[in-house]
């Protein structure tokens, strides 16, 4: 085959990823090391992967699902505070799981908002425990990232299609059969993959909504082999089936997510000519209107909570959040450090596949296995307290990242294609390729990457408490000091500070992003 | 001079062999039925594509492994000539200097660049805010500054009207007199091989043949061209 | 001049290293909630700093079970000398790790049972029991609470330490039929948790009409929010206890000051912070008696307890009852 000439080098990507290989491998290596003959993995073990694989597959589908009208109704509807919405709708995905739980069951409780509101009429509450529970809580979470990868995709399209489109008289069925099917065909399983891959290792909102011990997942098995057995084999073997899990999912979602890009644009803002009749308008406003109720409202239960105990925050709450803030800025720098060559890497190479997969353990790996090993092998060489803080800021930074690689890898890719030989016929050498071209086309997806990974971080209990001391703490950690301590109403209003906090920066980074793209 | 010597491009199971020379400050007009690797040809000179055999010659050199950009040739393709995001004057000034690191006395070539190519005052548009007949001209103004004494066409203005077209090739016809630049361009209409070309390479049947007076190869073509002029 | 200076910061900042250095540093590993600021931990190490000479450093390791595991993951390399926080369920296995030596420590503990482990030195005691609000009938046994309507919230005993507390409580007081009493509870856990504090948070939202938790849970609401409305069933077969426990590492390098701090554990200093901070019953009870509030809190007539090797060894058969009567 012949070389293709590039204007960028894999190279760098290529390292980053196997550094991430290396970094995550070796912390569950260094837990199969430490650990002494255990049990093996028994039939409850077994049981538990089979609900983590249903719960998982229910949940990536349901959003996913969801997702495409909200986000088609986005992609179609400009009105004032859209960006605002979006960027509102994106919360849940970065709260701490304890309170987006509280908030959640604030609305669809037994004695939450809505079963309130039936037991008027007369009605028996809801009954929100159970698998669809855990399907309802895993969507709330998942919704929003679902949404924006939908909607990003969207927005790749160039606007010349939808000229093009309009131009042919193609009516809303048409233009889904020529361009918005195969966009999907793109983006889509590349959604379902992280979505699934993110639900594989949840617990506690699992364990909580599910409503007892048949909602086990395999973290809440790595859980117990851990801290129950200190059977750290058994731990490692299981975090080793999560890789697999998630292994298998992002290779069918890479064979599944064929089809060819849509080519260059001029960046004319997008217009959409079609969809104007008031069937559509009223179809993409209960879309946009019944999303946002679904996620607004419990982000609303958490603010109403919260609002007494913020007046009243002990000072210790602000220096926790001061070392989240940090953390989330480490972590962000240290995500575009690895993200964006990875991402360069794997729209260079033929065959990216082990790249995206290596981008894909860190959210494949239980965080407590990730944790414990980074303990094992700090703790011979350095105080693991006195790295927490960059430990954490590492660790958030693998989670974030295969998020990161969906986001940038798709516009990498096209960016590259577009106007790759134009920049090597210029002779435009590396640097000044992506300073030029590669940095300013990807502005937004950069910012938004940036701005997740920023949110995710801040909201993110993660290794951190298994370094820290008395002095470090972070956030979330502080709100799980202030409920273990009773204080329900001051944790609340932490909860309320950090929800606020995360929004904040994800919406500064996401806006810096794209102040230049739709200018 | 250009030297195709036993060159032999593959791309799958399909191969394009030339072996032929074109002469400095020539306009040569690449024609044939589409598919016959009109635009491979062009790529493989430009090098995008590697030479499955054979070496590529500029004035003796040897090119033919020589990146892209290094390479003595300006090349226009069919579309994504400009970058969306930078200004006209940005875009053509990568043609000084591709890391746009321009100095005081760079900017004002681009100036006359710009000027020469008749885009004065709307150097700080974007490639969006322009019309067809503008873009092409800012990517002309980029050429004009690479000075690159090879310049290569694949039908960069397919997409513009007849006039417009007409005055787009006279515009590279007289920039490339001015600056004694040899000129290659791909064609599907033979009246713009006839306007500016003074010879012709005809793509057909795996083998890009050598450049033959114009007048000539479209007055008595050849069986295959005949069937793509669809004069046959 | 200036290398003048910068000498004389470098001697003055090697003399401040050193006289920090002669100042002996005591590790003590406790959990989370202990060190916190709302937590006995600040208010301990002031009064523990004032008169041995010492700096006292707390790290903080989850909750009782991952502060076992990391001590497991250090082994005797552990920087720990004194370990704060384990319970009666755990000591069995950090017993058998071989890292704890015993201590000699004298005090007349005010628990409701007999201490005879002289390797680990109880510092607080709290009774398990479900928390509800004032105004509701509550149960007075287990069988009760199965046969009632009443909703429950509960927490994972893999995963929690007032999980496996409940299991315990049950065996202890069903022993065979603890099964029984699980199926009969089944229909009233509304959901079980990660930790305690979904839990007690799930409850207090309404999501729950009774939460696993501690006798001393309503003390909390009366003494720090002036609000009474909360209280705790009484059952009749008795209420499990918990009983915290520190113990000295064998491998500690200040293992006389780790005696004096657990000797210190069971002194007034240290047992007066317990009941507001740690909302437990300090094992010995100081001069001043309990704070006002406290004799307002539910009296079990019965203290259940399994000796720690007898919890270890039923916790998996126990587990296994709990979750086969729970995921039909």
């Amino acid at each position: 085959m012949a070389r293709r000439a590039q204007p960028l080098s894999p190279a760098l990507g290529v390292v980053a990823a196997l550094g991430v290989a290396v970094l995550i491998l070796g912390a569950l290596a260094a837990v199969f090391w430490r650990a002494e003959a255990g049990r093996g993995l028994g039939p409850a073990d077994w049981q538990a992967v089979r609900f983590t694989v249903v719960q998982a597959a229910l949940s990536a589908g349901v959003s996913v699902g969801f997702a495409l009208p909200v986000a088609r109704a986005l992609a179609r509807r400009r009105f004032p505070g859209r960006a605002a919405l979006i960027a509102l709708m994106g919360a849940p995905f970065i709260l701490p799981v304890i309170v987006a739980v509280l908030g959640l069951l604030a609305v669809f409780g037994r004695s939450g908002w809505i079963s309130q509101g039936l037991s008027l009429i007369g009605l028996p509450p809801l009954r929100i425990y159970g698998l669809h529970g855990v399907v309802l809580a895993h969507v709330f979470f998942n919704l929003p990232l679902a949404t924006r990868l939908i909607l990003q995709g969207w927005q790749e399209i160039p606007a010349e299609r939808f000229r093009l489109a309009a131009q042919l008289g193609a009516g809303p069925g048409a233009i889904w059969r020529l361009l918005e099917w195969p966009m999907l065909r793109r983006t889509a399983p590349g959604a379902l993959a992280v979505i699934f891959a993110i639900c594989l290792t949840s617990f506690a909102v699992a364990l909580t909504l599910g409503g007892g011990p048949r909602a086990t997942t395999v973290e809440l098995a790595i859980y117990q082999a851990f801290r129950f057995d200190f059977d750290l084999a058994r731990a490692a073997l299981l975090s080793v089936l999560q890789i697999v899990l998630t292994g298998v999912a992002a290779a069918l979602a890479l064979r599944a997510a064929m089809g060819e890009g849509f080519g260059v644009g001029l960046d004319r803002a997008i217009r959409r000519w079609d969809a104007q009749g008031w069937v559509l308008k009223g179809q993409d406003g209960l879309a946009i209107a019944l999303a946002a109720l679904f996620l607004l409202l419990p982000l609303a239960a958490i603010a109403t909570e919260g609002v007494a105990g913020l007046i009243a925050l002990p000072a210790s709450v602000w220096g926790a959040a001061l070392n989240s803030l940090l953390i989330a800025a480490g972590s962000t720098a240290i995500l575009l450090l690895i993200a964006l060559p990875m991402a360069v890497a794997v729209a260079l190479m033929r065959h990216p596949g082990w790249v995206e997969g290596a981008g894909l353990l860190g959210m494949a790996v239980s965080p407590l296995v990730i944790g414990t090993g980074a303990f094992i092998v700090i703790y011979p060489v350095a105080d693991p307290a006195a790295l927490a803080l960059p430990v954490t800021a590492l660790v958030n930074a693998l989670m974030a990242l295969p998020f990161a690689l969906r986001i940038l890898v798709p516009r990498a890719r096209a960016v590259i294609g577009d106007f790759g030989r134009l920049a090597l016929s210029l002779n435009m050498g590396r640097r000044a390729f992506v300073r030029l071209v590669l940095w300013p086309r990807m502005r937004p997806q950069i910012g938004f990457a940036a701005g997740l990974a920023a949110a995710l971080s801040m909201g993110d209990l993660g290794v951190i408490a298994l370094f820290a001391d008395q002095e470090v703490a972070t956030l979330p950690l502080q709100i799980y000091r202030l409920m273990g301590a009773y204080r329900m109403e001051a944790a609340a209003g932490a909860a309320l500070l950090l929800l606020t906090l995360s929004v904040l920066l994800f919406w500064l980074f996401d806006r810096g992003g794209r102040r230049h793209a739709e200018a | 001079m250009l030297r195709l010597e036993g060159v032999q491009i593959r791309s799958g199971d399909f191969t394009l062999r030339a072996d032929w020379s074109v002469e400095t400050g020539a306009r040569v007009a690449v024609i044939g039925p589409s598919g016959a690797g009109k635009t491979t040809l062009l790529e493989a000179i430009a090098g995008f594509r590697d030479l499955a055999a054979g070496r590529i010659l500029w004035d003796g050199r040897d090119i033919g492994r020589d990146a892209p950009g290094a390479r003595p040739i300006a090349m226009l393709f069919q579309d994504g000539n400009l970058f969306p995001h930078l200004s006209v004057a940005e875009n053509a000034g990568l043609g000084v200097s591709p890391d746009l690191r321009l100095t005081p006395a760079d900017r004002t070539r681009v100036r006359q660049a710009l000027a020469r190519v008749g885009l004065e005052g709307l150097e700080d548009r974007k490639p969006a805010a322009l019309s067809g007949g503008q873009q092409s001209r800012a990517a002309l103004a980029r050429v004009l500054l690479q000075g690159r004494p090879l310049l290569l066409l694949d039908e960069p203005f397919a997409a513009l009207g007849p006039a417009l077209k007409a005055e787009m090739l006279d515009l590279v016809a007289e920039l490339a007199a001015e600056s004694g630049a040899t000129l290659m361009m791909i064609s599907h209409d033979p009246a713009d091989a006839r306007r500016i070309a003074g010879q012709a390479i005809l793509v057909a049947d795996g083998v890009a043949g050598a450049p033959q007076p114009v007048a000539a190869l479209l007055d008595t073509p050849p069986p295959a061209l005949r069937a793509y002029l669809g004069e046959g | 001049m200036k290398y003048l200076a910068f000498a004389a910061g470098l001697i003055t900042s090697a003399a401040g290293q050193m006289a920090a250095a002669e100042t002996p540093v005591l590790t003590v590993y406790t959990y989370d909630s202990f060190v916190s600021d709302w937590g006995p931990g600040p208010a301990i190490e002031k009064a523990f700093e004032a008169d041995c000479g010492c700096d006292l450093k707390f790290v903080a390791a989850g909750d009782g079970a991952a502060l076992l595991a990391r001590l497991r993951l250090e082994g005797a390399r552990s920087e720990a000398d004194v370990v704060l926080g384990l319970d009666t369920n755990l000591t069995a296995a950090a017993r058998d790790t071989g890292l704890f030596a015993p201590v000699e420590v004298a005090a007349e503990y005010t628990l409701p049972l007999e201490w005879s482990d002289s390797t680990f030195i109880p510092y607080d005691w709290g009774y398990f029991a479900f928390v509800q609000n004032r105004d509701l009938v509550a149960p007075h046994s287990f069988r009760e609470l199965a046969d009632s309507d009443l909703k429950i919230v509960i927490q994972d005993p893999r995963s929690s330490t007032p999980g496996l507390g409940l299991l315990m409580w049950v065996k202890a007081a069903y022993g065979d039929e603890a099964p029984a009493i699980w199926a009969g509870l089944s229909d009233n856990i509304v959901t079980v948790t990660k930790g305690w504090s979904e839990a007690y948070g799930l409850f207090l939202d309404g999501e729950a009409d009774m939460v696993l938790s501690y006798t001393t849970s309503p003390a909390y609401h009366l003494i720090a929010e002036e609000d009474d409305s909360k209280t705790t069933a009484l059952f009749d077969e008795g209420h499990y206890m918990q009983v915290e426990v520190a113990g000295k590492l064998a491998a500690s390098d200040q293992p006389e000051l780790a005696d004096r701090f657990l000797q210190f554990m069971v002194t007034d200093a240290f047992q007066s912070v317990i009941p507001t901070a740690n909302w437990m019953y300090p094992a010995v009870t100081p001069a001043a008696g309990l704070p006002k509030g406290f004799e307002t809190l539910t009296q079990p007539k019965t203290a259940l307890l399994f000796p720690s090797d007898e919890a270890a060894a039923l916790r998996d058969p126990a587990l296994a009852e709990w979750l086969a009567a729970l995921s039909r």
